[in-house]
């Protein structure tokens, strides 16, 4: 079953350097040597002046801002100096790390995303293998277009269904009162936040998340369902032998991005389904944040946080990408 | 739908088998139908829900009785939200910033993209990876928010809301994997021919590549038409807001009246007006969508396998 093994990368193959190379290494063509970055200018300028604007674009929008976490470190004041007044050392972070709410919201977003992760991640497996079985090229057509339209839409849309769906004269109420129970206002019980959260999340993304298994599954070799077969395999041995074996890189692949958003948990969506009366299971770091730094104007304390969560997500993308690199040989580089 | 499979499956696996189909697995087919059919549905209902109340009557929808069809049948809230000049003024700003975000998104994108899938190109490792690594680790928003408001002095412009997210990673990588399976011979008879790079470019990559560019514009203008979050953040006037703004601020009022603008006495803005507004907020994207679908999936499947 190694036979795909290592050979279908999904997401955009980073780079085409072979993955069983160490990284970083040039391949090196022969009787070439160094060319000098002044020779390679001059053959190649006109190439260099497609990279002119987008490295401003990368330095000026995403390298700054890094830089700009500095204000972590730095008393920030509106209208002073935007990288800080004055060094405070770890002030900000001691703030948050000794205040109860930081540590609420934490914990709620470990949940959510745990939650999230453990629901959405396996489900479009699933239903890959389902539309998998269909014989009906038609049938699965139909149903593929239909899955895949939540996702195109906009999170605000999403936020405004969902608030409908679960209003106290809303479809879901209605289910409620049919089967004999009363009408229970979900958005204003932090009993129901996650549980309308995880659920929204699956509308959205399950239909659109089979794509890459589905193109994975494409990629199986026929004859060994064939060999299965002679060998008296029934159909859920040869799923479970051979189908998801040949689709596991794809699976790593994509549950190590997972885990990278993880800590990011659908900020968007949060901050449009929430409201006061739900914070107690339904605020996240991000949302808090948000609060705390854009709309009370605690920048430096803000970004403190923000820095916390921007290292834990890629502390965690870069252990997943790890242990699937020494457990399975998939890796995203 | 998970446990509805799994115990057919469980039954399949100590059935005899041949090749032929056994019973257990026509009876797992039958029930696997009928399992994504209950997807479709429940995919779909929302949509139909909304249907159904942008065109009822305020009254029937408070009482929890509109479900699939229409009831009180009321046009007239497309009037009353057509009417308003502010829609459609955010209507139009939308449209502005999807075009002009994407064609900026686009011409930044492509060219880095056909460059970076130049193998030969001396930099390449250290361009590709001041991209990628920004898909892991980010300024994050404090940061970004000071960076536009108060350095660059973007509030309330047209430019914080399509400059600061132009390139998507993603879309360049898929771009560039595609870029790099063009025949090399191609291009190197082209330079004989005399070309330069700007001709190759301009004149035999780009018009080879019309799938991939329209591929590209849809996702850039789809998800430029969907975002709310910059301009809710940078923008603070009304008549620049996009429609997604409009309707976020619709739906927050009506969910929370105490905090959209002065207390009890503004009037609940009802389901009904709601419905409409997100009906018609949905629309172009609806009637694109059967159309532009299977340029996505294409787009996706182009980046992904490899192989």
């Amino acid at each position: 079953m190694a036979q795909a093994a290592g050979m279908v990368t999904t997401v955009p193959p980073i780079d085409d350097a072979p993955s069983s190379s160490p990284p970083r290494e040039q391949p090196r063509r022969p009787g070439r040597g160094r060319t000098t970055w002044r020779r390679a200018l001059r053959k190649d300028w006109r190439l260099y002046s497609f990279v002119v604007l987008p490295v401003l674009f990368f330095l000026i929008f995403k390298y700054v801002p890094m830089i700009g976490n500095v204000i972590a470190f730095r008393r920030f004041r509106p209208g002073g100096n935007p990288l800080g007044d004055e060094w405070v050392g770890f002030y900000y972070f001691e703030m948050f790390i000794h205040n109860q709410q930081f540590w609420q919201v934490f914990w709620n977003t470990v949940i959510l995303g745990l939650l999230t992760l453990a629901i959405c991640f396996p489900l479009p497996i699933v239903l890959a293998l389902m539309l998998n079985e269909l014989r009906s090229r038609r049938f699965k057509k139909i149903v593929q277009t239909i899955s895949y339209l939540p996702h195109f839409m906009s999170i605000v849309i999403v936020a405004g269904l969902v608030l409908q769906l679960t209003a106290v004269s809303g479809t879901v109420n209605q289910v409620v009162e049919a089967f004999g129970g009363d009408a229970i206002a979900f958005m204003q019980q932090p009993d129901w936040f996650r549980t309308i959260y995880v659920s929204s999340e699956v509308w959205q993304t399950v239909g659109w998340g089979t794509i890459l298994y589905l193109a994975a599954l494409t990629t199986v070799d026929d004859q060994l369902y064939e060999a299965a077969r002679i060998d008296g395999a029934n159909r859920w041995q040869q799923t479970w032998h051979i189908t998801l074996p040949g689709i596991r890189p794809t699976m790593m692949v994509l549950l190590i991005l997972n885990i990278g958003s993880f800590m990011a948990v659908g900020f968007e969506k949060v901050l449009l389904l929430q409201n006061p009366l739900v914070y107690a299971t339904g605020d996240v770091i991000s949302t808090y944040l948000y609060r705390v730094g854009i709309q009370s104007a605690q920048f430096s304390y803000g970004t403190a946080i923000g820095l916390f969560e921007a290292l834990i997500g890629l502390a965690l993308v870069l252990s997943a990408n790890f242990a699937s690199r020494r457990l399975v040989g998939a890796s995203l580089w | 739908m998970v446990t509805d499979t799994t115990p057919d499956l469980a039954a399949v696996r100590s059935e005899p088998t041949t090749v032929k189909d056994t019973p257990a697995y026509r009876t797992f087919k039958v029930a696997n139908a009928v399992a994504l059919l209950i997807v479709c549905a429940v995919t779909l209902y929302p949509f139909v829900n909304l249907v159904a109340k942008a065109f009822s009557s305020e009254g029937y929808i408070a009482a929890g009785e509109v479900n699939l069809i229409p009831r009180g049948f009321n046009v007239q809230t497309f009037d009353v939200v057509m009417g308003d000049a502010m829609f459609w003024l955010n209507y139009k700003n939308t449209v502005v910033y999807t075009v002009v975000g994407t064609f900026i998104s686009m011409a930044l994108t492509t060219p880095y993209a056909y460059a970076l899938s130049r193998r030969h190109l001396k930099g390449r490792t250290f361009f590709i990876g001041i991209a990628v690594f920004t898909m892991f680790f980010s300024g994050g928003l404090i940061p970004n928010y000071i960076l536009v408001a108060d350095v660059l002095h973007m509030r309330n412009t047209l430019w914080a809301i399509v400059l600061p997210g132009a390139i998507s990673v993603f879309n360049l990588l898929v771009m560039k994997s595609f870029f790099e399976n063009f025949p090399n011979d191609l291009e190197e008879a082209a330079a004989i021919d005399g070309l330069t790079t700007y001709g190759i470019f301009f004149r035999i990559v780009l018009p080879l590549s019309k799938a991939v560019l329209a591929t590209m514009t849809l996702f850039y203008a789809v998800s430029m038409w969907n975002s709310w979050f910059s301009a809710f953040l940078y923008l603070d006037q009304k008549e620049l807001f996009p429609v997604t703004v409009y309707l976020r601020n619709l739906i927050a009022a009506a969910s929370n009246p105490a905090a959209g603008m002065g207390g009890q006495e503004v009037v609940q803005i009802g389901a009904n007006i709601q419905s409409v507004t997100m009906l018609l907020t949905v629309l172009p994207i609806v009637c694109f969508y059967p159309f532009i679908q299977r340029y996505f999936v294409s787009g996706v499947m182009l980046g992904s396998v490899k192989g």
